[in-house]
């Protein structure tokens, strides 16, 4: 997944882009290239910090560097990285998202009540309709409403998370122990879980899309100058409506992932769904997207959430306490992000 | 309390932006207790000039002496603490506070940390009572005119004792009435022994109100004089000075060619009014007027980026609704904003990204799927074209000199091939090279058959390429001239001078 190529639009440095191509060699300036490599260390310090990361672990533990367990540490954070990944389109786009969590547990919870009430194939349609209708109702309040997206996620945040109870009750929504439910969750093809199947395929294709078509394009132009990209003709509101349905029918399939993983359908806020929203909006962060929208890729949040599940997976494996992951985590995401403005700021 | 008055003198000022001397070599004397004006063309330097005076903006060069005392404040709170207290353009009080609240912001009565209230009450009715100022202290301040937010800075100059009060373009949103109300104000100021810098390009009203007048032309100081030496011809005579070195294009003149655009009847409540006019093919229409008589608001309305009340726009003879910039575009109409960073530029994607943006179906499969190869082929034979350096599609805009940068936008309209460009402002903060290169890039363009709207600060620039020049005044035009007018003709109706004029 981290063989992604190099967002072309993001302005890649000159000499970086493709040094094989005539237009790299155009350019032979002494001061643009002492600032490609500052900005270097800023775009891809981050690869160099996971390959750093991960030969350590590999050294340090001899159960890190089998496929057996890196396997697991893609599956326990397959739904973190689905909803990151999709989230990393609002986030280009300037936008931000905190519901996240609560789409994720109300499309978990309406899916396992289609489960058990409707049938079970109604699960996987009702789950991720309940996630796009959720990201609609928060792209509708940031552009039509013009309510600040920060607030605005914030409170849907609250909303959904309250309907989830009321489905509830409080408790767990057992689904019918039907494999029909359960594959995704419970089963593999060959040695790899269908999660981490899913997770790749949803990253390939938010990257491609972003990368490689038109609306991807107008993404990068509305995050970097909502204003220009307006005066360009596009048609800004429908765009940013659209990054928060995409955000939410990932998070409502993230939500059905763990339903069929777990079986079950819960509301219960202190497990993932409670954390969700900022461990994603960290590994993108982490990677290098920029938070104030126009620079990033979704290649980049894959590299961002992986890190975050490696400090879990290898500060298990070597027996370090729980406390410390936070500890580092929290860390590593001021550094990358610090790193990045001193960087912004000489250039 | 009211010390002796203090004399300004600033020596040989310098400041840079970006490559750009905004002031050179200034050096003005201010004398204490007197009203002294600033006056300039757009871009001549007097606003920088009256931010440097109150710490705003600090000078590279050249040193400002206070009381003939040497200083260099780092902010307006540095100067403030001093007695130099600066009322800028834009009015800084604590919108959601009182008007109390906004007087003594910062230099509350205090004991023991806590600001005493009743005590700021009365200082507040002292004051008042002892300038004549009829505000309630209680109102907030966000919701007042822009009168009595005025009232209200003054009332927080004079609250912490300045003895330096430096105003920029302070009328230049008032009516007649609350510009007496404020000269009347300025003058119980110099009455007092407050020394007033007065930066504005409301000639009347300098030749009124001032004491001297300190001329600037691009940063440059021409003179500094009493204004019973001066009228407002010599003034505007000083401010533009001989025709400055703009290329001169041959203009022919094309009545039979067809009408591209027509406006008609387009107005926008408070900003514009009963606008007019048409564009034929290959016609270059210049706009002048100072900053703030709606030339910009002009070209934003036509090209769908503001709202308008009533009117209506044509091209090609078919009337179009045009509601949105798309809708513009899909009209054929191309606009390049005024200010490039804030409406035109991606700083951080690419040269070859900030071409396409607005035609990027052209480079692109029916599925929205993008053909880069053919996007950078496309891009840079055009970057060379307009000979951007460097010439590299994937180079980040951010990185490219102004003047590059400029033509990166124009690469993005002609992308599109437009019926009608609308150039706001196309060669500000431009080098002279790059500057020569877009005008004659705009007369290659009209000569092709483009109708061209050109909106300039510049006069030269509006002269030295227009086949028709418009001046507009107070959001209507006023007077309208042919092919190469006089300089000193299109400044007299721009200032609202001479007889045929309506202010």
């Amino acid at each position: 997944m981290s063989a992604q190529p190099s967002d072309p639009v993001a302005g890649d440095p000159v000499v970086a882009g493709d040094p094989a191509s005539a237009d790299a060699m155009a350019a032979p300036r002494v001061r643009s290239l002492r600032r490609i490599k500052a900005e270097h260390i800023r775009d891809y310090g981050i690869v160099v910090f996971a390959v750093a990361l991960f030969a350590y672990f590999s050294v340090a533990s001899s159960v890190f560097l089998t496929s057996q367990n890196l396997l697991n540490l893609v599956f326990q954070n397959a739904t973190i990285g689905v909803a990151a990944c999709a989230v990393t389109y609002t986030i280009i786009a300037g936008n931000f998202d905190l519901s996240l969590g609560s789409i994720f547990v109300l499309s978990e919870v309406l899916a396992a009540y289609a489960a058990v009430h409707i049938g079970v194939w109604w699960a996987f349609p009702v789950g991720i309709l309940a996630g796009a209708v959720m990201g609609l109702i928060n792209g509708l309040l940031v552009t039509k409403l013009r309510v600040n997206a920060f607030l605005a996620t914030l409170a849907t945040a609250l909303s959904f998370g309250g309907i989830a109870v009321g489905v509830t009750h409080g408790g767990l929504l057992i689904t019918p122990s039907s494999s029909v439910f359960t594959f995704i969750g419970q089963h593999k093809a060959g040695d790899v879980q269908y999660p981490v199947i899913i997770f790749a395929v949803v990253a390939i294709v938010l990257q491609l899309v972003l990368a490689y078509t038109v609306f991807g394009r107008h993404l990068y132009g509305i995050g970097d100058n909502r204003n220009a990209a307006r005066l360009s003709g596009l048609k800004v509101d429908r765009t940013v409506i659209i990054t928060f349905v995409v955000t939410g029918a990932a998070c409502g399939l993230a939500g059905l992932i763990d339903a069929s993983t777990t079986g079950s359908g819960t509301s219960d806020m202190s497990g993932l769904g409670g954390s969700l929203a900022l461990l994603a909006i960290a590994g993108v962060a982490l990677g290098g997207t920029s938070i104030f929208g126009g620079v990033g890729a979704v290649w980049r949040t894959v590299l961002g959430v992986l890190m975050l599940g490696m400090i879990t997976n290898g500060f298990d494996l070597l027996a370090v306490p729980d406390y410390w992951q936070n500890i580092v985590r929290g860390i590593l995401i001021i550094a990358a992000v610090a790193i990045s403005t001193v960087i912004e700021r000489r250039s | 309390m009211s010390a002796a008055v203090a004399p300004v003198r600033l020596v040989s000022i310098g400041k840079r932006y970006s490559g750009t001397k905004a002031l050179d070599d200034v050096s003005v004397e201010v004398a204490g207790g007197t009203v002294h004006a600033l006056v300039g063309a757009n871009g001549a330097g007097k606003s920088t000039l009256g931010k440097i005076v109150g710490g705003v903006i600090r000078p590279d060069e050249g040193q400002l002496f206070i009381d003939d005392r040497p200083v260099s404040y780092k902010s307006p709170r540095e100067a403030r603490v001093d007695g130099i207290a600066t009322i800028a353009q834009e009015l800084s009080p604590v919108p959601h506070m009182s008007v109390i609240e906004n007087v003594f912001f910062g230099i509350e009565p205090r004991r023991s940390g806590l600001v005493q209230w009743r005590r700021m009450r009365s200082q507040y009715e002292e004051l008042v009572s002892q300038w004549g100022f009829e505000l309630d202290g209680n109102l907030k301040v966000g919701p007042l005119r822009t009168a009595d937010k005025q009232k209200v800075e003054i009332l927080r100059a004079v609250a912490c004792d300045a003895r330096v009060i430096v105003m920029d373009e302070p009328t230049s949103s008032l009516t007649s009435v609350e510009t007496r109300t404020l000269h009347r104000m300025i003058r119980m100021l110099r009455e007092r022994g407050r020394t007033i810098v007065y930066v504005s390009h409301f000639l009347d009203e300098v030749l009124e109100l001032a004491d001297t007048v300190t001329v600037l032309r691009s940063g440059r100081l021409v003179r500094t004089a009493p204004v019973a030496e001066e009228t407002e011809e010599s003034l505007v005579a000083g401010m533009f000075g001989a025709a400055a070195e703009a290329e001169h294009f041959e203009k022919p003149q094309r009545p039979t060619a067809p009408v591209i655009l027509e406006v008609s009847g387009l107005a926008r409540k408070g900003v514009l009014r009963d606008i007019s006019l048409q564009i034929r093919a290959g016609e270059i229409v210049g706009l002048a007027g100072l900053v703030g008589s709606g030339r910009s608001e002009l070209a934003r309305a036509i090209a769908g980026a503001d709202p308008i009340d009533g009117g209506s726009i044509a091209v090609d003879g078919t009337p179009r609704n045009i509601r949105s910039p798309a809708d513009a575009m899909a009209a054929g109409m191309a606009f390049l904003p005024e200010s490039r960073k804030d409406d035109g530029l991606f700083l951080e994607l690419s040269l070859a990204a900030n071409t396409t943006f607005a035609d990027l179906s052209s480079v692109a499969s029916r599925f929205g799927v993008l053909r880069l190869a053919l996007e950078r082929k496309k891009t840079s034979s055009l970057l060379k074209s307009l000979s951007v350096e460097p010439p590299v599609s994937s180079a980040k805009a951010a990185n490219l000199s102004g003047g590059n940068q400029q033509k990166v936008l124009f690469a993005r309209w002609l992308f599109r091939n437009p019926r009608v460009l609308i150039l706001d402002e196309p060669t500000r903060g431009v080098d002279v090279a790059a500057r020569a290169a877009i005008h004659r890039l705009i007369n290659k363009l009209a000569a092709e058959g483009t109708a061209v709207l050109l909106i300039s600060s510049e006069i030269e620039e509006v002269l030295g390429l227009a086949h028709r020049v418009l001046v507009m005044r107070r959001g209507s035009i006023t007077r309208e001239f042919g092919a190469d007018p006089s300089m000193e003709a299109v400044m007299e109706a721009a200032f609202g001078l001479g007889g045929r004029t309506s202010a």
